[in-house]
């Protein structure tokens, strides 16, 4: 307690030494990565993994509470200049000796942060980090027997899984276009090697899309087993289907990539999710204008776009610039001025 | 409001015209926005924070001449690079577009009396969206002078120059009350108002803080050298102030810059308002140093056409922005620094004097539109 105490006029002392900014704002020049400080990390290395794919190597800052097997962090990431933030799975296995974690990371076509990392991140930067989090993770008492169905960068989490537990009976079927798509091959056949691993690989380029019904062909016990599955809406979609109509939907666990599909519209319903009202706005009124008519306490300025007196935050869906039609989508952390940015689409503005 | 609109010529399509034309200049700007610029304030931030600690730490030693020399200069440059490139530049969103918390106009705090906030309001909010109406753009002799010859003279005036020096050296505190519009609030019923109240709350105890820091703190931090590092701290606050004072006189005070009247602004198009941007700002030349430490309002004109634009860029943007001018026939008033200081401190002496010439009336801008 005293101690406690200690620390808090100390702090107090340095606030006021350092007044108006605050003593990490200089702690941050010399020890980014300290404890106590923002959670950041350095990406050490980027390994390719195949043509559109690659691991990055992270050293997680000292307040990096560790993560379980499956789970995601979510990162920032400066693309261009521009914070975006991302979730994507931890590949490394819990007990790393060096305290080092691994993303790994499939570019998608267009992806502005998938691709900065794939292809264009460098060694030493740093970047921000979220504690890790995620409900997909293998339970206390291990099951005698275990499925993964995964496709494309559904592996991922599913690599941290089988990287970080060893099992007696594990089957695994993966589907990616072609065999150079599979992410983490070698590795995989080398568990193939050792006998610790069943792996069927569907090339769906060749062998179309996986049929579920196909599963009692390739994994004939798949319903005695608990089951991990990873991948597009599709394949998910069907195997809860398929487990629910053979009456154990409780052996299977799925993980759902966030879909960030926002349809950019002309206008659409604004949500004002701090005092609860929802309004239709058009495509060319300003969000200022809409809350202030829907009677909304909203921050206000110049009304022009020129002193940033109105900037809000955007909590989902997309809203369009109306000087230069620029489409700007919800993320966490983006502010929008309200009094220049009109509805595209459905919206939520924290107001 | 001047006895001759230098923008008469121009009709309303050229004038609708040049607004396109201005708004591609910021677009491609915007366009071309990206890493390099991000990694510029990342720098200069970074840059004036050590800039700061190294000369505070020189400082510990400044019973040493030399070491009070040192540390000194090294202050007033590292507040002058804080107030002016990065917490000005910040503080008017122009780095809002990297998404980073720290770097964002919501969330910067400056080494400066006035607090962020209220300096936001009178600054970004009504001096940039009435540049130079009178009566509404405070800045325009911060309430305390007489900026043109159309504003009745009164023997007050007299003293202008005196106030005008008094506030360079406190040009911190000046802003601070200005932000307060004190001459307006402390009139016996505006003094109780709620709101105000709590805005001079904020401004007492951000001077407080200030005042702490820089002139009980780090001199007891000094121990023997005290009283030196007490005075480099004033040194360096005073040579903050006359030099923002300075850089700021030269943006609309300048012979040749225009003022204009409340009714001129009536129904304004975008064209006419960036045309009352141009004709009211004015740039200093000089060289790449001096662009820095003015945080590139040296390129005021620039600023005032696209103030949230990175400072970084207001270099390339003024090339277009002359040629511009150029095109329309009109005159961008610069020069360099001395002069530009001169030509504002004539006028302030010039105005604390009555007229001369007789007051000349000139039709205002909706009726000549009208008329053309």
């Amino acid at each position: 307690m005293t101690s406690t105490a200690l620390r808090g006029r100390a702090w107090k002392l340095l606030e006021m030494v350092t007044t108006p900014l605050l003593p990490s704002d200089y702690l941050d020049l010399v020890s980014p990565l300290r404890a106590g400080a923002d959670l950041r990390g350095r990406i050490e290395a980027v390994h390719p993994e195949t043509g559109d794919a690659a691991t990055i190597v992270i050293r997680p800052g000292r307040g990096w509470r560790g993560h379980t097997a499956g789970q995601y962090v979510r990162i920032g990431v400066d693309v261009d200049g521009v914070r975006l933030w991302r979730a994507y799975s931890l590949t490394s296995p819990t007990n790393r000796q060096d305290g080092r974690v691994t993303i790994t990371v499939k570019a998608i076509p267009d992806g502005k942060v998938s691709n900065h990392l794939v292809r264009r991140a460098t060694p030493g930067t740093l970047i921000q980090l979220d504690q890790p989090t995620g409900d997909f993770v293998l339970p206390q008492a291990k099951p005698a027997k275990v499925l993964y169905l995964t496709a494309g960068s559904g592996i991922t989490p599913v690599m941290g899984m089988l990287r970080d537990t060893e099992f007696d009976d594990v089957v695994m079927v993966h589907c990616a276009p072609q065999p150079q798509d599979v992410i983490f091959r070698n590795e995989l056949h080398a568990l193939v090697e050792d006998k610790k691993l069943r792996l069927t690989e569907v090339h769906t380029d060749t062998d179309g899309m996986l049929d579920i019904a196909r599963l009692d062909e390739l994994v004939p016990d798949w319903a005695e087993r608990e089951t991990w599955a990873c991948g597009p809406a599709g394949l998910l979609d069907a195997a809860e289907k398929h487990w629910s109509e053979h009456g154990v939907p409780e052996h299977l666990h799925t993980e759902r990539f966030r879909p960030t599909v926002v349809v950019a519209g002309d206008g659409g319903e604004v949500t004002f999710s701090a005092t609860g009202k929802t309004v239709d706005a058009d495509g060319a009124t300003p969000l200022l204008d809409v809350g202030e008519e829907a009677g909304v306490l909203m921050p206000s300025g110049c009304r022009m776009g020129i002193c940033f007196g109105c900037t809000s935050p955007l909590k989902a869906g997309a809203v369009r610039d109306l000087r230069t039609g620029e489409i700007t989508e919800a993320e966490p952390g983006v502010l929008i001025q309200t009094c220049v940015s009109a509805a595209a689409g459905p919206c939520d503005i924290e107001r | 409001m001047t006895a001759i609109d230098p923008t008469a010529h121009l009709t309303a399509e050229q004038i609708e015209e040049l607004g396109r034309e201005l708004d591609a200049i910021r677009d491609e700007v915007i366009a071309s926005r990206g890493e390099k610029d991000a990694a510029y304030i990342r720098k200069v931030i970074s840059a004036q924070r050590k800039l700061e600690l190294v000369s505070r730490g020189v400082l510990l030693f400044s019973f040493f001449p030399p070491a009070w020399l040192i540390g000194t200069a090294g202050l007033s440059v590292a507040k002058i690079m804080d107030n002016m490139e990065i917490g000005h530049n910040i503080l008017h969103g122009q780095w809002d577009w990297m998404r980073d918390p720290k770097i964002h106009s919501t969330t910067w705090e400056w080494d400066h009396v006035s607090p962020s906030d209220q300096w936001k309001h009178s600054h970004n909010e009504l001096h940039h969206k009435y540049t130079n109406v009178i009566g509404k753009d405070n800045d325009l002799g911060y309430g305390i002078m007489r900026v043109d010859e159309d504003q009745r003279w009164h023997p007050i005036h007299l003293g202008q120059p005196l106030w005008n020096f008094i506030n360079a050296c406190f040009f911190e505190y000046g802003i601070a009350a200005y932000d307060l519009e004190l001459g307006k609030n402390l009139h016996k019923r505006r003094r109780k108002n709620p709101e105000f109240r709590a805005r001079a709350k904020a401004v007492g105890r951000k001077i407080r803080k200030q005042v702490l820091k820089d002139y009980v703190i780090h001199p007891l931090l000094s121990g023997p050298s005290f009283l030196t590092t007490l005075a480099a701290t004033f040194t360096a606050n005073l040579v903050r102030n006359i030099w923002s004072h300075s850089v700021i006189m030269c943006g609309h005070f300048p012979e040749g810059v225009q003022v204009f009247e409340r009714r001129s602004i009536k129904g304004e198009t975008r064209g006419q308002w960036y045309l009352r941007q141009m004709m009211g700002s004015a740039n200093i030349s000089g060289s790449k140093a001096m662009h820095f430490m003015t945080g590139n309002l040296s390129h005021q004109i620039e600023h005032h056409l696209f103030p949230d634009l990175p400072s970084n860029r207001y270099a390339e943007v003024a090339v277009k922005v002359r040629a511009l001018f150029e095109k329309y026939e009109l005159e961008y008033v610069t020069g360099p620094l001395p002069k530009q200081v001169f030509s504002a401190w004539h006028k302030v002496f010039r105005l604390s004097l009555p007229n001369k010439k007789p007051k000349v009336k000139t039709p205002d801008r909706e009726q000549e539109l009208v008329a053309a």
